[in-house]
């Protein structure tokens, strides 16, 4: 039936996603190619497109509307944080293009008036599967990207808690296991998004082992370099990576500029559930015990100043999580709930009918869409835009 | 006399000459139907005239042909009687035979090989006369069924064979197995015959007729709310799933399953395809309420069993023509596959257990 194969190859099921769309692209990609050298720029007249690039000046009159997110920032910012399906669009229709919708516009707002002498405020996005969490995230993200922030970007914290094929016994502490193949990832990634930042920030010193160690004013890049090289360490150069950019957010030691830090956790619930690695003798691995983990759960707090948190959570990656689950207090269990309390609660939904009829216009300008059954996938799709 | 002898000689020459040179006749037919080509001479041995004869199997003897022979029989047989000197009106076939005998006697021993004068049903072997046109096309419709008249009786297609309780009824006495058995075995030799519908009425009154099926689908009456809102309610099934839907008019397209937003309920796209299809094809997408409950199987099989519901439902909604539409599209054809049996000796329903060579 057509409406099969309609439904086959624009909503790929859960379990075919990749192979679909790979398969798409390189059908879709000519043509793809074809309209982007016709149409250069975004139409400044089309209703569902704008050309304001820059998030800072988004405002409510741009809801509903797609805007670009220009290949520069999307290299430097997003090397993994991106979801993987709106990776493969951005490839398929060679640019990367979000919709601005309220949730993300809400956090813009807080990001804007928030006093940044006073510790950081917590913003938690929460939302059933697939409504867009993530990508309001990685919105406000480009917001402070564009603002000149630091940004410490975890893409999705759930990857920390499953599937290590390594888990090391830590050099510093005993009961504590090192994760270095995760770390020196994010510690590469940390490195490309956070350039200019490198060579500013001075640090303490530090000792590695008997022969290495970082000295008091040495810049980041150096740490970084340390922990990328020396995989062994990968996971300890993370903590006090997190550690000095701590302690220097806001300009609370001297040395030339302040800069705002802007910590973004996708998954944060997985700091607060169950592992599924076991150790060596075959027990669970409790979450404190990964050394990634207890770090990033001390920056959680808010005992420092100068920036802000910006969390989602996730049900998707999460182990041993119900799939009706979408709230906090559901998702954060007791634990997490409470160390993460006070936070900003935003509510991330389904598009509603504007929001959908954009979405639905922009494939269509895309060609993406073949039967254009508007109304069919309205009632079919309604809402999901994950499944779009 | 010897002018009737000899008009009565050409008479029955003329019929012999005719039967004997039929082919011939044939020949000339068909070649004035084909359209003039120029002439050409083309020198063939009667060795080759031979050869065509008995390739062609028993000589077909088309309709017209043995109603004028029976014509001639006819004037053949009034000539003979006014030969004779007797009434031609009252002229049986045993005056035939009998003038005949005077007429050619014969001193032949074999009596099949006298001369005969008989009607030409009894001369021409019994056969179904030619069933096709000149250009090979077959006048009845059933002729490809190998039994034209056997399945033309109207009551074969509709109808079955009384029971034997019935018969009884009939004949008003008791009757064995064997003998009702024997009965319906005569009854099919019966139809087996050429021009066995001349008997039809006999053989309509041991048929009985069954209830034309066709496609009558029942149509779920539509019911009103207290609030005056029209529903209607409808099952379906699939596999081994159970599903009961309840339509409600002027709604704006929720669907509720087992009390749950059906998108929580079907994660899977392929499944609210299957939900949403038969109101996109009637194109009432967004005028429905659905209300529905599901037991059983698997969530692809729900699905098709709502499916099914939903459409049934539909059918007190929508006009005649769309009803025809749905049909067609499938919507209305409950599926009838089910998990095959797993069979001993295989490891499952068709796979089989490594097959090792010694």
């Amino acid at each position: 039936m057509n409406l099969h194969k309609l439904s086959s190859r624009l909503y790929p099921t859960a379990t075919q996603k990749f192979r679909h769309l790979h398969i798409q692209s390189s059908g879709q990609q000519l043509e793809a190619v074809a309209v982007e050298t016709a149409s250069a720029e975004p139409n400044p007249l089309s209703v569902f497109r704008t050309s304001e690039q820059d998030p800072t000046y988004h405002s409510e009159g741009h809801s509903g509307q797609y805007y670009m997110l220009p290949p520069a920032h999307i290299q430097k910012l997003f090397p993994y944080g991106l979801p993987p399906r709106f990776q493969l669009q951005i490839k398929t229709f060679n640019e990367g293009c979000v919709m601005v919708r309220p949730p993300a516009l809400e956090l813009i707002s807080y990001l804007k008036r928030a006093d940044y002498s006073k510790p950081p405020l917590r913003y938690v996005l929460y939302g059933d599967i697939g409504t867009g969490k993530t990508m309001s995230l990685c919105h406000a993200l480009h917001y402070c990207y564009t603002q000149g922030w630091l940004i410490v970007h975890i893409p999705d914290a759930h990857l920390w808690i499953k599937n290590c094929k390594e888990l090391l016994p830590s050099s510093s502490r005993p009961s504590r296991f090192d994760q270095p193949i995760q770390a020196s990832q994010w510690l590469k990634n940390f490195k490309i998004t956070n350039e200019r930042f490198l060579s500013k920030v001075q640090l303490d010193r530090y000792v590695w082992t008997k022969r290495e160690s970082t000295e008091k004013g040495q810049p980041l890049g150096e740490l970084i370099d340390q922990g990328v090289n020396r995989m062994k360490s990968s996971s300890d150069v993370v903590g006090a990576v997190l550690r000095e950019l701590k302690l220097q957010a806001g300009g609370t030691t001297e040395g030339e500029g302040a800069f705002k830090l802007a910590v973004a956790v996708d998954g944060v619930n997985a700091l607060w559930g169950k592992t599924s690695l076991k150790k060596e003798d075959r027990t669970m691995c409790e979450p404190e015990e990964l050394t990634l983990i207890h770090n990033l759960r001390k920056m959680m707090k808010n005992n420092w100043s100068g920036g802000a948190i910006l969390t989602a959570l996730s049900q998707t990656g999460s182990v041993f999580k119900p799939r009706s689950a979408y709230l906090p207090n559901e998702l954060l269990g007791e634990e997490g709930f409470d160390s993460m309390e006070p936070f900003v609660p935003v509510s991330v939904s389904n598009y509603n009918e504007k929001e959908f009829e954009s979405c639905y216009l922009y494939y269509l300008d895309r060609s993406w869409l073949q039967h254009p059954h508007s109304k069919f996938m309205r009632a079919c799709s309604s809402t999901p835009p994950k499944q779009n | 006399r010897a002018s009737m002898a000899a008009s009565s000689c050409r008479g029955v020459r003329s019929i012999l000459w005719k039967y004997g040179s039929c082919g011939k006749n044939f020949c000339v037919s068909r070649s004035k139907t084909v359209p003039q080509l120029p002439v050409r001479h083309i020198c063939v041995s009667s060795a080759l005239w031979k050869k065509n004869l008995a390739a062609a199997g028993p000589q077909k003897f088309t309709l017209e042909f043995i109603n004028k022979q029976v014509e001639e029989f006819e004037i053949g047989k009034r000539h003979l009687a006014n030969m004779m000197g007797e009434d031609p009106e009252t002229f049986t076939q045993e005056d035939i035979d009998r003038s005949i005998a005077y007429l050619f006697p014969s001193g032949l021993f074999e009596k099949r090989a006298r001369p005969v004068m008989k009607h030409p049903e009894e001369i021409f072997p019994k056969q179904t006369a030619v069933q096709w046109d000149a250009e090979g096309r077959p006048f009845h419709f059933l002729f490809y069924t190998g039994q034209q008249s056997y399945y033309s009786l109207l009551l074969l297609t509709g109808s079955r064979w009384l029971l034997k309780e019935e018969i009884e009824e009939y004949l008003v006495e008791n009757i064995s197995d064997h003998d009702y058995m024997r009965m319906i075995q005569l009854m099919e030799k019966l139809l087996s015959m050429p021009y066995c519908s001349l008997e039809e009425e006999f053989i309509l009154k041991f048929r009985k007729q069954l209830e034309v099926q066709s496609s009558k689908h029942e149509i779920p009456a539509l019911q009103y709310d207290p609030q005056g809102v029209t529903f209607s309610v409808a099952d379906g099934r699939r596999k081994t799933a159970k599903a009961s839907i309840t339509l409600r008019d002027s709604g704006s397209g929720n669907i509720t399953i087992n009390g749950r937003n059906y998108l929580h309920y079907f994660p899977l796209l392929q499944d609210r395809e299957q939900l949403m299809f038969p109101l996109h094809f009637v194109g009432m997408l967004g005028r429905f309420d659905v209300e529905g409950s599901v037991e059983g199987s698997g969530h692809s099989a729900q699905a098709g069993a709502l499916r099914l519901a939903i459409s049934r439902a539909l059918l007190s909604f929508v006009s005649e023509g769309e009803v025809e539409k749905m049909r067609q599209a499938g919507l209305l054809t409950a599926d009838p596959r089910i998990k095959e049996r797993k069979k001993p000796g295989q490891e499952g329903a068709r796979k089989k257990f490594t097959w090792k060579k010694r």
